[in-house]
């Protein structure tokens, strides 16, 4: 399993294009940072208030007032800014942040996200979730294709409050690469070793296939 | 002419503080969270507090002692994923919890510090944030009236600060600090380093010393501040 989670950050890591500003969310998306190559020419933006992350630190070499928005302790490069928490949300609903990854509780197949709230049970809060999704320029979701329950997460609505509405292009699972298109949810590639019955199956809306080869990451 | 000195020690500057009190408290997991003032809050006792912060810290650290002691009525926040305490004392009702969006925290706040009645966002629209509060149509498009936020005292860390109060923050430090020291009767600010005045350039300075009240200099940084082993 923890390869094919490696195997789909890896993905997520290639969403991200030279130029771009890209903020990666709590949980998952941060984990992305690693499998982004060395050399792109990028900047990460974190909502505590840097742009331009450079490589997650071990506990041992971390400074204790460098971190992203996760706790996780990360690095500056030549060029980093620090700012408040009102500068770095200006980005946000500017529309200076190119793409962002999050995480979800349930994506719809209109695009709607849910990621902040199951009332009574586990509710986070939205941090800083709200804006990026309703003001990235690109919003992707990495996440598992289905809850510990084995319960779809893709669903044909979401039950649970919304984060923001019609705001998902892609999403990221250890499953697919599946994108939200005027039909739905559109299969774009499979994980290697997962079947498209297995995928279809285990999406709890339809999923619609392409005419051509399926690749594989 | 001399800047005014407003160093003051620990426990005198927070014995305004009391019950019923607004409290925003800067920080953003660890950095930026004023830890020792926060103990100093939990050891006066202030109850019924309604607590402005990003987010509830984790387990047995910073707020979470304000959430612990019971001093805390109403949490007005953003997040607090990474406390499972404060989750678990919202689920069972013992504090009142108000989620905004974080930027929008930030702008409420701004706005309370800038002497603004309210700012107009379109953020939430189409979620529960609606639920509340006034729509506005602007330019044909709902817009949220997001209503300024002011605190009795903002509780606030800094790397360094003057006797005036001027200060500055190092990296992810800075974070709700420098936008709380405008939103509050009485700014407290906890302090690693205390400078002669003039030791901070003018253009250095993050937040100008007359936001401040009070400058607390730190003895000692706890393990509290120290980086987090997970």
């Amino acid at each position: 399993m923890s390869s094919a989670r490696d195997r789909l950050l890896a993905r997520a890591a290639r969403e991200i294009v030279p130029g771009m500003v890209v903020n990666l969310g709590i949980g998952l998306p941060t984990q992305v940072l690693a499998h982004v190559p060395a050399g792109i020419a990028a900047c990460l933006h974190t909502e505590n208030g840097m742009a331009g992350i450079g490589p997650a630190l071990p506990p041992s070499q971390a400074d204790r007032n460098l971190i992203d928005a996760g706790g996780a302790y990360v690095s500056t490069l030549p060029g980093s800014a620090f700012f408040d928490s009102v500068t770095s949300f200006a980005m946000v609903r500017a529309g200076r942040i190119d793409l962002t990854m999050l995480g979800a509780f349930e994506v719809a197949a209109n695009g709607d996200l849910a990621n902040w709230k199951i009332p009574g049970k586990f509710s986070p809060g939205m941090g800083g979730g709200i804006e990026l999704a309703q003001k990235a320029r690109r919003v992707v979701v990495i996440s598992t294709h289905t809850d510990r329950a084995g319960n779809p997460k893709l669903k044909s609505a979401c039950t649970l409050p919304l984060t923001a509405a019609g705001c998902v292009a892609r999403i990221f699972t250890d499953m697919a690469v599946v994108d939200v298109g005027p039909r739905g949810f559109e299969l774009v590639e499979l994980a290697e070793g997962r079947s498209l019955a297995e995928v279809a199956d285990a999406t709890g809306a339809p999923l619609h296939v392409p005419d051509h080869p399926i690749a594989t990451f | 002419m001399k800047l005014p000195d407003k160093t003051t020690p620990m426990a005198q500057a927070i014995a305004t503080i009391k019950d019923g009190d607004t409290v925003m408290i800067g920080g953003f997991g660890v950095p930026g969270t004023p830890m020792t003032l926060i103990h100093a809050l939990v050891a006066h006792g202030a109850r019924g507090l309604t607590v402005i912060k990003n987010d509830a810290n984790e387990p047995g650290m910073g707020v979470d002692h304000l959430l612990q002691s019971g001093q805390v009525r109403r949490l007005i926040t953003t997040h607090l994923g990474l406390n499972a305490n404060a989750m678990a004392l919202m689920n069972a009702g013992q504090i009142e919890v108000e989620f905004n969006a974080q930027g929008i925290l930030a702008e409420r706040i701004r706005a309370g510090g800038a002497g603004i009645g309210a700012v107009l966002s379109d953020v939430g629209i189409g979620t529960e944030l609606e639920h509340g509060k006034q729509v506005v149509q602007l330019d044909g498009r709902p817009h949220l009236v997001q209503t300024a936020l002011r605190a009795d005292v903002a509780l606030l860390h800094a790397d360094c600060a003057d006797g005036f109060g001027n200060l500055t923050y190092r990296a992810t430090a800075r974070n709700f600090n420098p936008v709380m020291a405008m939103a509050a009767q009485r700014v407290v600010v906890e302090t690693e380093t205390l400078v002669a005045l003039g030791q901070i350039a003018p253009d250095a300075v993050h937040t100008p010393g007359v936001f401040v009240d009070c400058v607390v200099p730190l003895e000692t940084l706890t393990k509290e501040y120290a980086v987090v082993e997970r």
